[in-house]
């Protein structure tokens, strides 16, 4: 395949290793998911041969926003539960660019939960790794969206009253067109499910479960490791019914992809108008304003 | 008795009604007569019935205000006196359908049966043409021009609905003529120059336009009255010139997107009004610390909260000066005129490109949509500043510079890489937590504020400012009315000045300021611009001359608020 080539060719450019930027100094706490995050994006940019002057990695805030700053990547790093609009903008301004969206389970599902439903929506082409670890980090232990009920924090002493949010359930009913989950405790599985979700032409959403060492004790890296499974063999990720049952399930979390629709039409591709990035875009014709304007005499 | 040379005409009628199809046959046929006319609109907030009115006057001289004093008045809604008694003088015309108002009949209105009229034309839809036709009778505009006019109007119609007009127009005409002599409208002669050269337009297409002609290529935003305008006017043109158009899910999904567009090397545009900017003040800041250019329309109307969805008042001014929380530069426009829009919209674009900062527009829907005729020579195509660079390997998007503006490089154009932060950052556009580094780039993003107060556009002088002791000044909309009351004033104590940049001010202006009575107006309940004038050049405001029912000024309200400035 063309791409495959292209794609190879460019890897043996040095500057897409996506090394650390000189100077960096990690934010994370030792032990944390992120650090085995980092590692299965970077391969997974690595493996595919991005160039990495037409990717653009675009966060909102949280500890998981922080990623695209330990690559050496174009970045957004915009503001908390915004990252999908601006990756919407970024990709309509310049469709040859690679867009992947860094966001923890507060910044896409909290904050941003309008901005994911109706991104899903559009279906422009866009990779979401969500670092899902069911606790609010940055501010130091409340409650997320995906936190387990009766999880006690500071602000629920009473236990988390809420149901939590499923988010491969919510973005399959929309038809996101490519669902997975991945966890860090097997790096070499996120690296393929994120290589696969960059690939696909559409929305691709990853919710990767990570444990947080410091603030959350329940889903620690052993909760997960008794609590997920593979998605059986036999299952078809193009059944958007069995997908939804595999996301429905909760007594153990499956790992994989659950849902792949080929079929659905990609949002650049409908709203036409491509005439290559908006920055080299020459001024208005002046037979087209000429026209405009004589329409008002 | 009115004025020949200055005609005030109204048509009032329910939502669904079609005061709006009347004036587009009125304006256009007047135009091509060599008149200067100006509509504007006032329309309550719902999709059928209550009662709507647009004021149309034709003038011999250009005239761009809302006159209260009504001439000829078409009422067709049964309870149109409600609203409109206080401006039916001795002289006025009141047209209306005596079984329609019922017992709000009043003896010195002229019975226009129009029921009857336009079923003999075919059916109720033929009602705006009649009204028409009798507007036009009366003003002594030949029915065969309107004809012409109806003929080409509705060709791609077919030939049913040209003949149904043409004969509701015939009804009409023969209507007038059977009225008795007296009752008529002087104008002058047609005057036969200009008028074909002339264009006729609303503020939200001078808005498109200033945005086509200023490069635009990006608009997201979320529909909220008066601001849609925009939305509508650059998606209908997408194909044409090339424009990415998205109606956003809310308005800060709207800013975040033009943000990230505008990183990606658009020029981007949102659109919206108060309500709807409330939610965009987060990407205001974002705005400032990214350095991302980004022009803001706010078609302003009365708050708080959901106020008067439909109406008119500058009330935004404060707003816009102080959204997003922390210290940074920006630029706000408020344009004066149709004409005046199309300019500030390139300036606002220009300026937003060359400094990397928000600027707004400032707009009402009083201006947005009034419609008048405009000189063709008056659209003027300015030159695009455009500064994107091709990246070296070595980029740095936030390099400090002298005039603490680094060179701004787009995602896949050069080698560099292209990072932004909403963090401090350093000059990479990495994360920092130095104060040091803080402090520099807090510097950064204040220094460009010098220039741009160099820049800024000085106020527009209306009469002779050199020998007038009083100052009219005015802000936005309100250019139109002021500088009709003080040409009818004729005083050379007072004289105007109006800004069409309301912040930052040019220093370089302020010395006009010195040593005279200052009186500033402006559409909202506090004097926002008045304290903001005070605030920069530090002289104090001596009056404020304030409105905000909804409703723009009136000449009237104007001439009544000069007339106590020359008895003191």
């Amino acid at each position: 395949m063309s791409w495959m080539h292209s794609w190879r060719k460019r890897m043996n450019n040095s500057q897409n290793t996506f090394a650390m930027p000189p100077g960096s100094d990690i934010a994370w706490c030792p032990g944390c998911g992120n650090h085995m995050l980092l590692k299965a994006v970077k391969g997974a940019l690595q493996e595919l041969g991005i160039d990495r002057n037409k990717l653009v990695m675009v966060s909102g805030i949280g500890q998981a926003a922080k990623t695209p700053q330990y690559l050496d990547v174009n970045m957004f790093n915009g503001l908390h539960g915004r990252a999908l609009p601006a990756a919407f903008g970024i990709r309509m301004a310049n469709r040859d660019l690679t867009v992947v969206v860094e966001s923890g389970d507060g910044d896409m599902y909290g904050e941003g939960g309008n901005h994911l439903l109706h991104a899903i929506r559009r279906n422009f082409d866009v990779t979401v790794i969500v670092h899902d670890n069911m606790v609010y980090g940055l501010t130091k232990g409340q409650a997320s969206p995906t936190s387990q009920r009766c999880m006690k924090t500071p602000v629920q002493p009473r236990g988390v009253l809420l149901e939590p949010f499923n988010p491969l359930a919510f973005a399959i009913s929309l038809d996101a067109p490519f669902v997975a989950r991945a966890w860090t405790g097997d790096v070499e599985q996120a690296k393929q499910l994120i290589m696969e979700a960059i690939r696909f032409r559409g929305f691709s959403i990853v919710d990767v479960f990570q444990p947080c060492v410091v603030f959350n004790k329940l889903n620690t890296w052993k909760w997960f490791r008794e609590h997920t499974c593979a998605v059986p063999e036999d299952h078809d990720p193009s059944d958007r019914q069995a997908a939804f049952r595999l996301a429905l399930k909760e007594d153990k979390f499956p790992l994989g992809i659950f849902y792949r629709n080929e079929r659905k039409r990609l949002y650049e591709d409908l709203a036409g108008n491509e005439r290559g990035p908006l920055y080299a875009r020459p001024a208005p014709g002046a037979e087209a304003v000429r026209r405009m304007i004589d329409s008002y005499r | 008795m009115h004025d020949s040379e200055d005609v005030c005409l109204v048509f009032e009628g329910a939502a669904g009604q079609g005061i709006q199809t009347v004036t587009g046959m009125l304006l256009p046929v007047m135009k091509d007569n060599g008149f200067h006319v100006f509509s504007c609109t006032e329309y309550m907030s719902r999709i059928r019935g209550g009662s709507n009115t647009t004021e149309v006057r034709i003038t011999t001289r250009p005239r761009a205000a809302y006159r209260s004093g009504i001439d000829l008045l078409f009422a067709m809604s049964r309870n149109a006196l409600d609203r409109l008694e206080g401006r039916i003088r001795p002289g006025t015309l009141v047209f209306a359908d005596r079984e329609n108002l019922g017992a709000n009949w009043h003896g010195n209105f002229i019975d226009i049966p129009l029921k009857r009229l336009s079923s003999e034309a075919g059916g109720g839809i033929f009602a705006d043409t009649v009204i028409a036709s009798a507007a036009l009778g009366l003003l002594g505009v030949d029915s065969g021009q309107f004809s012409a006019f109806l003929k080409k109007r509705f060709t791609g119609k077919g030939p049913e609905v040209v003949s149904g007009n043409n004969r509701a127009a015939e009804l009409g005409y023969a209507f007038i003529a059977g009225l008795s002599p007296g009752i008529s409208i002087e104008l002058p002669p047609p005057m036969a120059s200009g008028g074909g050269k002339r264009l006729l337009m609303d503020g939200t297409s001078a808005l498109g336009i200033g945005a086509v002609l200023a490069g635009c290529n990006f608009i997201s935003s979320y529909p909220m009255s008066p601001g849609t305008g925009l939305l509508t006017f650059l998606s209908s043109r997408a194909d044409d010139f090339g424009v990415v158009a998205d109606q956003a899910e809310d308005e800060i999904a709207a800013i975040n997107a033009g943000l990230g567009a505008a990183y990606a090397g658009a020029r981007a545009v949102v659109t919206t009004s108060g309500g709807g900017f409330d939610l965009m003040q987060e990407g205001v800041s974002l705005c400032g610390m990214i350095e991302t250019p980004i022009v803001i329309h706010i078609g302003q109307r009365p708050g708080p909260a959901t106020g008067l969805p439909t109406r008119t008042e500058q009330g935004d001014l404060r707003l816009a000066l102080n959204a997003g929380h922390g210290d940074f530069a920006r630029a706000i426009f408020a344009p004066g005129s149709t004409a005046e829009i199309i300019e500030a919209m390139q300036r606002a674009f220009n300026l937003a490109d060359r400094f990397q900062i928000p600027v707004f527009m400032l707009t009402d829907q009083y201006l947005l949509d009034a419609v008048c005729t405009i000189e063709a020579s008056a659209v003027q195509n300015m030159p695009l500043e455009i500064s994107i660079i091709e990246t070296p390997v070595d980029y740095r998007r936030f390099e400090f510079t002298d005039d603490g503006l680094s060179p701004r490089g787009v995602p896949g154009h050069g080698s560099g890489i292209v990072r932004v932060d909403s963090d401090e950052h350093d000059e990479h556009g990495l994360i920092t937590e130095s104060f040091e580094m803080r402090r520099k780039m807090v510097e950064k993003r204040l220094t460009r504020m010098q220039a741009l107060r160099e820049v800024a556009l000085p106020p527009a002088q209306i009469g002779s400012v050199e020998d007038a002791d009083t100052l009219l000044i005015c802000w936005g909309s309100n250019r139109g009315v002021v500088e009709e009351a003080l040409d009818i004033l004729g005083s050379d104590r007072i004289a105007g000045l109006h800004f069409t940049q309301v912040y930052p001010l040019n220093p370089a202006s302020f010395p006009l300021l010195d040593n005279r009575r200052i009186v500033v107006i402006e559409n909202n309940a506090t004097g926002q611009f008045a304290d903001l004038l005070s605030h920069e050049t530090g002289i104090p405001v001596d009056r404020r001359i304030l409105k905000s029912t909804g409703e723009p000024f009136s000449v009237e309200d104007v001439m009544d608020a000069l007339m106590e400035e020359t008895h003191e």
